[in-house]
């Protein structure tokens, strides 16, 4: 059993409630950091901590936090980012829906630090239920003054406020998150200059996801060295990983950083194993942006090594045999799954969901949807897949935010570890009638190592 | 002529209720002096709810007077973001995940029984006005897959007996009330 930072207290009833979670020890993280720590202080733990964000990009907070620009001549905002809208990705639902206090605890404390008076919760709009819960959460913490003027008799203030989005998958996107929140279309822009100088509303501004600023309680608590020896390496403490897919036991499981992905995958205690007694086919294990990788290569490394749940050993193998950690979003498919299929789908979600700014994302998104439609259809031709190539290889890095990447990679790699699928939709059309012809396509037996 | 929703006029007068007023003044308080314009999204929400479900072009040219915007800047905002609806919909808006974990746990097997349910195709409602059936993407509950949203609710591991049971409730409660703490005024 690996530690449970954020989510050990779960299981005791009412923990939502202020009372019951105060009552085990909840809001000590932040009468130990405004009274006893200075802004400085909290940066170095948390830095110490080697914390790194858990919104997908795995950027060391202190070092994010210890870049905002402390000119006192404007209010600084702190910003969490509840958009959660990365396909496979579910866990800061998790984390609002049960530990409401633990996320307005981090809110706190991180606003101490960097000098913020007002803080915005960004939440997708599609979670109505979770936006009454943090505001009933949030009235809790005003009543027991924990929020408002003078906090802890300290004379530092602090507003807290949920901010709904309306459905747009850009909006995750920090400086188009920003845009939204002063009530934009949600249009990404190029940075620099970054958010920590030219932020909300022009303002010093830091950006973090849910999961990164509740971890910052439990780090004041136990200190930054004492989180720093859990894990492996640079990827320090515990992290949620949110499991959906063909698995016996989809949901929310907190690990701590390094454990195999073999054991994740099959032990009892996390995703139970493959569904129906199937076979391992694929995973995508950061969420619907990081390249999909085959079933011998999410469970070991090219050099054979057992892959581990880190930052680190998931990009091991670089773009040729490695994927990414992300969001921490693991979708899992069994042999039945057609690869094709889900490369349409994803390829249509990204069509979707562009903003349209620039021209490599939109139409290069239209294209490959188009094409990938064909192929998946049964109409698709031989130079189809090299087209597909050609058009992923010019979105990525040609765009003005990670969004362009995030289409060509799973088709990119799709083609590299599934190429026979792709062939095999365009010599045998007669498949493709069925919506669950994965199970039709015949695998040569050297191309794939089901487990 | 051009024909497009946004210079539909549909000549209704539209005006908020003075406690609806109240909460639109105060979720204007939570940004900055001469910010107002970040309380669109919110009010954008309520807006649609108080017009039935949609936004027509008088409650956004009436949101743009209460923001001090032009009424520009409604539409282009109400027309990026999929959560507004131009157009009217039916009673219950069902809105089916179609994304990547959900269609591979059953949920493109549950549009296919929905659409055969209602008798309709995706992106359209039914004759008695009940029921419009569209897709959305990922609505970040993969681990409940199947997953659909009706109006703003959710409602999680889908199947054909499921899907029967919700459609059958919801046609009893067509002409009740809203339950108590469902609506968004009520959530901020
Ligand atoms: C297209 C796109 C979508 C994103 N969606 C989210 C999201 O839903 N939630 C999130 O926390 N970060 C998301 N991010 C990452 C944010 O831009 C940002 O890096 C993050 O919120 C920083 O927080 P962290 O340092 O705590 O991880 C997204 C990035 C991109 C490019
Ligand atoms: S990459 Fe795509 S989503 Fe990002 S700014 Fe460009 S068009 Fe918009
Ligand atoms: S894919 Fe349907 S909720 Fe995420």
């Amino acid at each position: 059993m690996g530690r449970k930072i954020l989510t050990g207290l779960v299981t005791v009833p009412g923990i939502r409630s202020f009372p019951v979670y105060r009552g085990e020890g909840g809001y000590m993280s932040v009468e130990k950091a405004l009274c006893e720590m200075t802004p400085i202080d909290i940066i170095k733990e948390v830095t110490k901590s080697g914390l790194r964000g858990r919104g997908g990009a795995g950027f060391p907070t202190g070092l994010k936090w210890s870049f905002l620009d402390r000119k006192p001549d404007k209010p600084h905002y702190l910003v969490c980012n509840a958009d959660e809208s990365e396909p496979g990705t579910f866990k800061d639902r998790f984390l609002m829906e049960n530990m409401p206090h633990l996320l307005i605890e981090g809110l706190i404390i991180s606003s101490f630090a960097l000098g913020a008076n007002t803080c915005y919760i960004y939440v997708r709009g599609e979670f109505k239920y979770i936006i009454g819960l943090l505001n009933k959460a949030i009235r809790e913490a005003y009543e027991n003054k924990f929020l408002g003027e003078n906090i802890l008799g300290t004379g530092y203030s602090l507003d807290i406020f949920v901010h709904p989005g309306a459905g747009a998958y850009i909006c995750g996107e920090e400086t188009a998150l920003l845009e939204s929140l002063k009530g934009k279309r949600g249009n990404p822009r190029i940075k620099p200059p970054f958010p920590a100088y030219k932020g909300l509303y022009d303002c010093p501004t830091v950006v973090n996801n849910v999961e990164t600023i509740a971890t910052v309680g439990p780090i004041i608590i136990m200190g930054g060295e004492e989180y720093a020896s859990i894990g492996k390496g640079k990827s320090t403490g515990t992290k949620l990983i949110s499991a959906c897919g063909n698995i016996n036991n989809p949901g929310v499981y907190e690990i701590e950083l390094g454990l195999p992905v073999e054991d994740f995958i099959y032990s009892q205690e996390y995703c139970g194993g493959i569904r129906d007694g199937k076979r391992l086919k694929a995973v995508v294990a950061g969420g619907s942006s990081v390249p999909v990788l085959p079933a011998d290569l999410i469970l070991s490394t090219p050099q054979g090594q057992k892959r581990l749940i880190t930052f680190e050993s998931m990009q091991e193998g670089g773009f040729d045999s490695g994927t990414m950690l992300g969001s921490g979003g693991f979708i899992v498919y069994n042999e039945d799954q057609c690869m094709v299929r889900n490369t349409w789908n994803f390829t249509r979600f990204y069509r979707h969901e562009s903003c349209g700014q620039c021209s490599p994302c939109r139409e290069g998104t239209g294209w490959m949807e188009k094409v990938l439609y064909r192929i998946e259809h049964g109409k698709g031709k031989v130079s189809d897949i090299d087209l597909l190539v050609s058009v992923a290889n010019k979105i990525e890095g040609n765009t003005i935010c990670p969004l362009g990447d995030a289409a060509a990679w799973p088709v990119a790699s799709a083609i590299r570890h599934f190429r026979h699928e792709f062939e095999y939709h365009i010599e045998h059309p007669e498949i493709c009638n069925r919506m669950d012809h994965g199970k039709l396509i015949e695998q040569p037996a050297a191309s794939i190592k089901y487990r | 002529m051009i024909n497009h929703h946004l210079y539909k006029k549909e000549g209704v007068n539209v005006a908020f209720s003075s406690k609806i007023l109240e909460k639109v003044r105060l979720i204007i308080k939570r940004y900055p002096d001469g910010k107002q314009k970040s309380a669109l999204l919110p009010i954008l929400h309520i807006a649609q709810e108080e017009s039935g479900g949609y936004l027509n072009v008088e409650i956004m040219d009436y949101v743009a007077s209460l923001l001090e915007i032009q009424p520009i800047e409604v539409y282009e905002v109400a027309t990026f973001y999929t959560m507004f609806n131009l157009e009217k919909t039916g009673t219950y808006l069902i809105e089916v995940c179609r994304t990547g974990p959900c269609a591979i746990s059953g949920g493109e097997h549950i549009l296919d029984y929905l659409e055969k349910k209602l008798n309709i195709k995706t992106g359209e409602t039914t004759s008695d006005g009940l029921f419009t059936l569209k897709t959305t993407e990922c609505l970040g509950a993969c681990g409940n897959a199947p997953v659909m949203q009706v109006n703003t609710e959710y409602y999680e591991f889908l199947s054909n007996e499921k899907i029967d049971l919700i459609l059958d409730t919801l046609k009893k409660m067509a002409n009740g009330n809203k339950p108590e703490g469902s609506r968004w005024v009520e959530k901020f």
